[in-house]
């Protein structure tokens, strides 16, 4: 093979690389985008709340994806500690994705309403007061820090713009609804739960006060993750058979 | 006439520069005072005080020796380079070391948002891998390709731009995870205008290093010169598809990314693994083709096998993300290449290490009498060690075990520690005393100590990882005579408790050398004479200051 060409001209090489570099990630990402089959049709699935989501925001913040996976493999004990393995639908509003790479805590992916939020507020503040063999840092200052509110609807319209779909009802509505969320019984919770079916809203820190700090906001995350999906109706064979 | 040319080049050069810094500090002082993130407000005053350090330092020398044109190798941001590259490589290990530690004791997490494992582990390993790795890339690729093509880098401040930028880069990084400022995409954590930032550095990088193989005066391109261009190219594309996102305002430093879920997963993986196999193999590949042919004065042992491995090791490596995802809602087929293509890159990562160790073909004695030959060498073993682990455990059924495990992290400080870290330290040994001109190193037998202590270190520090990650795994799996599964999830928490404690004490033996070393660097760069110059080979003197081969 004459492989001179591409030593001595370094424009040939450089061009050389990039064509070769190239093949693998075309071959493997672009598919995804448009095979139908690569994310289940689910019954369901819906935007995140703004309290949600700013939850999720600190969950990213803080750096929770180094030692906790949201994604359950099909395999026979993941299933049965974890429940139903998990599904592409599950994160397509997922930017960015979540599923981690290192267990050092358990799987998150359907933690959701398997503790109370006292529970987790408590477990968040002090993991060892729950669990003394705990090696999870404690995040007191969760519960301390107000949630910054002024960028909530900014960050649900660039969500938006990535593809998630929020309605202009819901961006015009996000700061309400946000604080709506740790407000049971009231007149905007009643109208934030038609905007989110079967969102829970709660005091989820277990503070009286109505302005929602930072762990009402990633409690309200944890305790939805995993709990859209309708399992009883999910149909894995058919057109969601891959 | 010709010089006439050249200083209004050089002018030219000055005023652009001078531009440039004033661009920037604009830039900085606007996203100081414009931000709504005290954060980014932060990032914008850093830019701001370097982009005016610089301007101060172009009109200095601007007017200083504006008649002066400089001949020869630019050598003064490869310098500035190999020391960034210690500084931040035992700043980035003492992080790892106390990550380490608050696994075992997780009160040393202090309660504190920016003492926090979930803020410091990322610190950690963009310091370790950019910070340490990247410099020592920046160092070595420089140094290779002037000496190769025998040629100046191009450009009168590019490359010192390229070098300070890249550390400014590390810097607004490094802090903004202290500060939660992150996208939290493995090894992709800095935000959106760190990552433009980024690119600006690195195309500056590329224009560099490919104007010097432009201007090159050797009719061919040496192959280190391949993998070093491989890199740099590869990692630019890396970066600016994984990256994509949208800032939620520009004075705002949190952005989306534009991919969810199972695409951006599979992008993510396919950058991540390839920043392992561009950033962390390709690059550190160059190294090994100047530096222990250099070292042991030999030619590289097969021609013919380099160009084959070249070009297999960069077209398999790409396929290989998707082996991160196994067992997930990623599609089966992606799935299924993912690990075929892993299984096949153990063939050209040892051809790698094959053409690496037998370059030492009727030079094996010099092992036994060059610690920093040993270096070199030991390296490349950790190379072909990691590189066989690697395709054992993307095969499905080992990665069902071993995925989510310390096994993983085992598996990457091997190649990590082992390979990269190994493979740097013996081309900055060779780097020092050559840059600075000096005779040889300040000791050599500080190079001995470094040597085994790095080695004991790893060594420590990959077993624990290896049993620790099996337990798990099989703890994870384990069921009862009843069909209940046997532990809860705590209890594998607990049983993990002694590996970490001799994990971090692996850990803390390896700083514990790499202190030798920067000591021993200190001394070598402030003038001290060797004080056992007969011990050194002649190739450890810088050019003029060798003796005549015998």
């Amino acid at each position: 093979m004459r492989h001179e060409v591409f030593e001595r001209n370094s424009l040939i090489l450089l061009i050389g690389v990039l064509i070769v570099v190239s093949i693998g990630g075309l071959v493997q990402i672009a598919p995804l985008f448009w095979v139908d089959s690569t994310i289940e049709s689910v019954k369901g699935m819906r935007p995140y709340t703004p309290l949600e989501q700013a939850g999720r925001d600190i969950y990213v913040r803080e750096g929770c994806y180094g030692c906790h996976s949201q994604m359950i493999r099909t395999l026979r004990d993941e299933v049965e500690r974890y429940g139903h393995y998990s599904l592409a639908a599950e994160s397509m509003y997922d930017h960015p994705f979540q599923w981690g790479s290192k267990r050092t805590g358990p799987d998150l992916a359907r933690v959701g309403g398997k503790y109370s939020d006292q529970w987790h507020a408590d477990h968040l503040i002090n993991p060892r007061s729950l669990v003394p063999e705990s090696i999870m840092p404690s995040y007191p200052w969760l519960a301390d820090t107000k949630l910054d509110l002024r960028e909530t609807a900014d960050r649900l319209r660039t969500l938006q713009r990535v593809g998630v779909p929020y309605t202009e009802e819901m961006l015009d509505k996000a700061q309400q609804d946000l604080v709506a969320q740790v407000d049971p019984d009231s007149r905007a919770a009643k109208e934030f739960m038609r905007r989110y079916p079967k969102a829970k809203v709660a005091k989820f820190d277990g503070q009286p006060g109505l302005q929602p700090t930072e762990l009402d906001a990633l409690v309200a995350y944890l305790q939805m993750l995993g709990t859209l999906v309708d399992f009883a109706t999910f149909d894995a064979s058919g057109p969601n058979l891959r | 006439m010709v010089n006439k040319s050249l200083a209004q080049r050089a002018a030219l050069a000055d005023c652009l520069a001078i531009f440039g810094c004033s661009v920037c500090a604009a830039l900085g002082a606007a996203l100081w005072l414009a931000s709504n993130s005290g954060g980014m407000a932060f990032h914008g005053l850093l830019l701001l005080v370097a982009s005016l350090v610089a301007l101060g330092c172009v009109i200095e020398f601007s007017f200083d020796s504006v008649r002066q044109i400089p001949s020869g190798y630019m050598d003064g941001p490869i310098r500035v380079a190999t020391i960034a590259a210690l500084i931040w490589g035992v700043a980035g290990f003492v992080v790892g070391d106390v990550i380490a530690w608050q696994l075992a004791v997780p009160a040393l997490n202090l309660d504190l948002p920016w003492t926090s494992f979930g803020r410091l582990r990322p610190l950690h390993t963009s310091a370790v891998i950019f910070a340490f790795g990247g410099n020592a890339l920046i160092a070595t690729s420089l140094y290779v390709v002037q000496r190769t093509c025998r040629a100046r880098l191009p450009g009168r401040w590019a490359p010192w731009f390229v070098v300070w930028g890249y550390q400014l880069f590390l810097l607004v990084a490094g802090t903004g995870y202290l500060l939660g400022i992150t996208q939290s995409k493995e090894y992709a954590e800095p935000e959106w205008y760190a990552d433009l930032w980024l690119t600006v550095v690195w195309v500056v990088y590329l224009a560099v290093f490919l104007g010097t193989l432009v201007k090159r005066k050797e009719p061919h391109i040496y192959v280190a010169n391949w993998f070093y261009l491989a890199f740099i190219v590869t990692i630019a594309m890396l970066h600016l598809v994984n990256n994509a996102a949208v800032p939620v305002s520009l004075t705002s430093a949190k952005s989306y990314i534009v991919y969810s879920g199972v695409q951006d997963a599979m992008t993510q993986w396919w950058y991540g693994h390839n920043a392992v196999g561009f950033f962390l193999t390709a690059g550190f590949l160059g190294i090994m083709y100047y530096f222990i042919p250099k070292r042991v004065e030999r030619p590289v042992y097969s021609y013919r096998l380099s160009i084959v491995h070249f070009w297999t090791l960069i077209f398999l490596y790409i396929w290989a993300g998707p082996h991160h995802l196994h067992y997930t809602a990623l599609p089966d087929w992606a799935q299924t290449l993912g690990m075929t293509f892993s299984v096949m890159l153990w063939m050209p990562s040892w051809g790698g290490m094959i053409n690496g160790l037998m370059t030492l073909s009727g030079a094996w004695d010099k092992l036994r009498t060059d610690p920093v030959v040993r270096l070199l060498v030991v390296s490349v073993a950790f190379y072909g060690m990691s590189t066989f682990e690697g395709p054992v455990m993307s095969i499905k059924a080992v990665n069902s075990l071993s995925h989510y495990t310390d096994w993983t992290i085992g598996h990457v400080h091997s190649g990590a520690l082992g390979w990269v870290a190994m493979v740097s330290f013996g081309a900055l040994y060779c780097l020092v005393p050559w840059l600075w001109n000096r005779r040889g190193l300040y000791s050599m037998r500080l190079v001995e100590w470094h040597f085994w202590t790095a080695t004991v270190g790893i060594l420590l520090y990959i077993t624990a990882m290896w049993v620790s990650g099996i337990t798990q795994g099989l703890m994870w799996r384990a069921y009862d005579r009843l069909g209940f599964l046997q532990y809860s999830f705590i209890e594998t928490v607990e049983a993990m408790k002694p590996y970490y404690v001799i994990r971090a004490i692996g850990g803390l033996i390896f700083i514990a050398g790499s202190l030798i070393m920067a000591y021993n660097v200190w001394r070598t760069v402030r003038g001290d004479e060797p004080i056992d110059a007969t011990e050194q080979p002649r190739i450890a003197a810088a050019v003029n200051l060798r003796p005549a081969a015998a």
